[in-house]
């Protein structure tokens, strides 16, 4: 053989996409560890191999937050890992967070040209490698991390940032970066907003989340917790004292309900509350944690999104023999990613699809059973989905005694209903530009879920940084 | 954190406890509530503000012992904080001039029904104050109820002190007494205002029904955030669905469905037992 055919053999050889390692189903179902073990650096130097370092490389493009992806995998490559994490956090404060749960499969990935022919480059794992990869160290050899708290002093205007979700953190780390003195007010008693209420541990492990938060207070970003900004501080308080811009990004707080018979029985919860108790208040480890859950060995989840999956698994790894997962289409429509709706299945959640409640029958105050109807996929709707259509006739009973509604959230009213001015579109969202999250009153702007309706942590982030650099040249020009 | 600056006993298991809150304080107004969480452990409860003082920056709650966290809360001394306050939420009671007004106040309930009384009495309104008890020594505020009302009445409920049976008897005895008969005689009621356990709002409110008096009760749901994020409040009014956190805690009484309020208060009556059994055994205290 020449030395010709070898090259080509070798250029052959392809390099398969490396496998997640993950808990075996059997037994992550019964606990609350995260499901996703992450790469060993084995993993990641082999799954970085595989990417091409396009010349005009499409990942960027896909990514909300236009993270330099081509130089971060290049780096892990050449095993500087530090600075691959430098890397991405010149675009994203929060890599652990987007290396579990973005939807690379819809952004970054899906543009990847290996996707083509072959499976794309794992960039979100190669994402989390490096961000686990400093908060392990963190953990082993604490002394080289000492004093994180407000490392960097920030001297320019003030600006308010309401919500610490992602959008207002990254909001307010953009702007710290800026140098700017940034406040986030938070109305729970925790920041991270629905990184810590509403995804679950196995997905999120929530010393991740506090861990990043750290790193956004080194950035020194003040943030307040039990700040119901409407209620202790208004709008008009925050001008006054002194604060330039303000940035809204409440998210989508407000549960929604289906509006059947039945639906305030106890045993109904929303997933709001079901997943808030569970993962914000710790009900799963009840009694050692105050906060309460029912428990119920059979239990139905209304809804077919990344919300619904959570609320399933959490039902299920809180002792549910049955868990049910009612949707209203096919699986083929269900907005959830289908990495979750992958592992549910493996956990044993039991899917009842194109079937829609239309009643929740009690017995003495408490939820029995859930009578639903079976429905058929008509003509695509506006979602461009097919519709949903009732098939007359077809009811038939679930015996459950618990029913979580997860059938999506709007947008909390409360701030705005304080500000009068402020305007709103028909669903009750703040209108906001959607380049820079301008309103219609100067010096305030929204962005992330409140603005949008809902949609993924790294979209709200996306608005984030938009609006920092919004905030930026408007404080900084003075012109609205 | 939060801390406790001082700290009162009213009665047997009832204490006033009053709170550096500053921030709360100055934006708190009668009606309005707070939720807490005593230690990292803890779940979050809501208490209406019995009282806020804005020149030194505390609001007051008054807790009776009945649960877990309210026992936890009554093992707290002055000096020690809670870690969380969230308020003031919920809105503020309707405070206006109607004429002539009765405050009813059960139980623990005569505590949030103080501050508002005393707005009303302020704002012109001649307050009529009802305040019951199961038994003398567990009545609380009666000297404070005193000052703000121009006419007081007591009852309890083994007659230990004042009107021999519940409020709600009471209210009704006074009602036939001034509403119905001699026309000159009778002095009209504009509104009644409730606050107590869920059967006695219901009660007043099936007094008032047939005389036709606007009746408003403070609805005590269990309650997770208190911002109107999660549902865990959500009653029924006139046939809606309402979260009392955001949409109350004030409603029209003749509206508001008390079964279903009633049945929801008791959803983790069982998971509150195991609790409070766990602190006894923790705290050696007797089961």
């Amino acid at each position: 053989m020449t030395k010709r055919t070898d090259k080509k053999n070798i250029k052959k050889e392809k390099i398969k996409r490396v496998a997640m390692p993950e808990q075996d189903p059997g037994k992550r179902k019964k606990n609350f560890n995260e499901v996703a073990l992450g790469y060993t650096e084995e993993d990641a130097l082999r799954e970085a191999s595989r990417c091409l370092q396009c010349k005009n490389p499409k990942c960027i493009e896909g990514c909300p937050v236009g993270i330099d992806i081509k130089s971060f995998i290049k780096l892990i490559q050449e095993k500087k890992f530090n600075e691959a994490l430098g890397k991405i956090r010149e675009r994203n404060s929060l890599p652990a967070v987007c290396g579990r749960v973005c939807p690379q499969e819809d952004q970054c990935e899906k543009a990847c040209i290996l996707g083509i022919k072959d499976s794309p480059v794992a960039i979100g794992r190669l994402e989390r490698y490096a961000a686990d990869r400093e908060l392990k160290r963190k953990v082993q050899r604490p002394e080289e991390f000492a004093s994180p708290e407000i490392t960097k002093q920030c001297t320019r205007e003030k600006v308010a940032v309401i919500g610490s979700g992602p959008g207002g953190i990254t909001c307010g780390s953009e702007l710290a970066k800026l140098g700017y003195r940034v406040t986030i007010f938070e109305a729970l008693h925790k920041p991270g907003g629905v990184l810590v209420y509403g995804i679950p541990q196995f997905r999120l492990p929530k010393e991740i989340v506090r861990r990043e938060i750290d790193y956004v207070k080194s950035l020194g970003v003040k943030i307040e917790v039990n700040m119901v900004i409407g209620k202790i501080l208004t709008l008009d308080d925050l001008f006054s004292e002194g604060f330039k811009a303000v940035f809204i990004a409440t998210g989508a707080g407000l549960p929604r309900f289906m509006g059947i018979p039945g639906e305030n029985l106890n045993g109904v919860y929303s997933a709001n509350e079901y997943l808030t108790r569970s993962n914000l208040m710790k009900a799963y480890k009840f009694p050692r944690y105050d906060t309460p859950i029912i428990r119920g060995d059979k239990v139905a989840v209304v809804g077919g999104g990344n919300v619904a999956m959570d609320s399933a698994r959490v039902a299920k790894r809180l002792g549910a023999k049955h868990v049910y997962l009612i949707y209203r289409r096919s699986e083929e429509e269900m907005p959830a990613r289908n990495e979750e709706v992958k592992h549910a299945r493996e956990e044993g959640i039991e899917f009842k699809l194109l079937a829609s409640p239309v009643e929740i029958i009690g017995k003495d105050g408490w939820v029995h059973k859930v009578r639903c109807i079976k429905m058929e996929l008509g003509e695509p709707d506006d979602s461009g989905r097919r519709r949903p259509i009732p098939v007359e006739g077809s009811e038939l009973n679930i015996e459950v005694n618990v029913v979580i509604m997860a059938i999506g959230q709007g947008p909390n009213p409360l701030l705005a209903s304080t500000i009068q001015r402020l305007e709103l579109t028909g669903q009750g969202n703040i209108k906001a530009d959607p380049d820079t999250g301008k309103t219609n009153i100067e010096g305030v702007f929204a962005g992330g879920d409140i603005a949008t309706g809902t949609a993924t942590v790294i979209l709200a982030m996306g608005a984030g940084k938009n609006a920092a650099a919004a905030i930026d040249e408007y404080i900084r020009t003075s012109i609205w | 954190m939060y801390k406790i600056v001082k700290k009162e006993k009213l009665a047997e298991d009832i204490e006033r406890f009053y709170l550096k809150a500053p921030l709360i304080a100055r934006k708190a107004k009668a009606g309005q509530f707070i939720v807490i969480r005593i230690n990292e452990d803890g779940e979050r409860i809501p208490l209406t503000i019995a009282g806020h003082n804005r020149s030194n920056g505390t609001i007051n709650i008054v807790s009776e012992r009945v649960g877990k966290t309210t026992a936890l809360l009554s093992s707290l001394k002055k000096g020690d904080s809670i870690i969380d306050i969230v308020g003031p939420l919920g809105n503020a009671s309707e405070i206006e001039n109607f004429g002539r007004v009765i405050c009813v106040g059960g139980g623990v309930g005569t505590a949030p029904i103080f501050p508002i009384a005393r707005e009303l009495k302020k704002t012109g309104n001649y307050v009529i104050s009802i305040i019951g008890a199961r038994r003398k020594d567990l009545l609380i505020l009666k000297k404070e109820m005193e000052n703000t009302s121009d006419e007081l009445h007591i009852c309890s409920d083994n007659g230990s002190i004042g009107y021999h049976g519940f409020v709600s008897g009471f209210l009704k005895e006074y009602l036939e007494e001034n509403l119905t008969g001699n026309a000159d005689k009778k002095k009209d009621i504009t509104r009644v205002i409730a606050i107590g356990p869920a059967v006695m709002m219901s009660a007043v409110a099936e007094v008032t029904r047939p005389f036709n008096i606007k009746t408003i009760v403070s609805l005590n749901s269990i309650m997770v955030d208190g911002t109107g994020m999660c549902g865990a409040c959500r009653i029924e009014v006139g046939g809606e669905t309402k979260f009392v956190c955001v949409d109350g805690p004030e409603f029209d009484g003749h509206q508001v469905n008390f079964d279903l309020l009633l049945s929801r208060q008791k959803i983790y009556c069982d998971h509150e037992k195991e609790c409070m059994s766990l602190y006894k055994h923790k705290c050696g205290l007797p089961e």
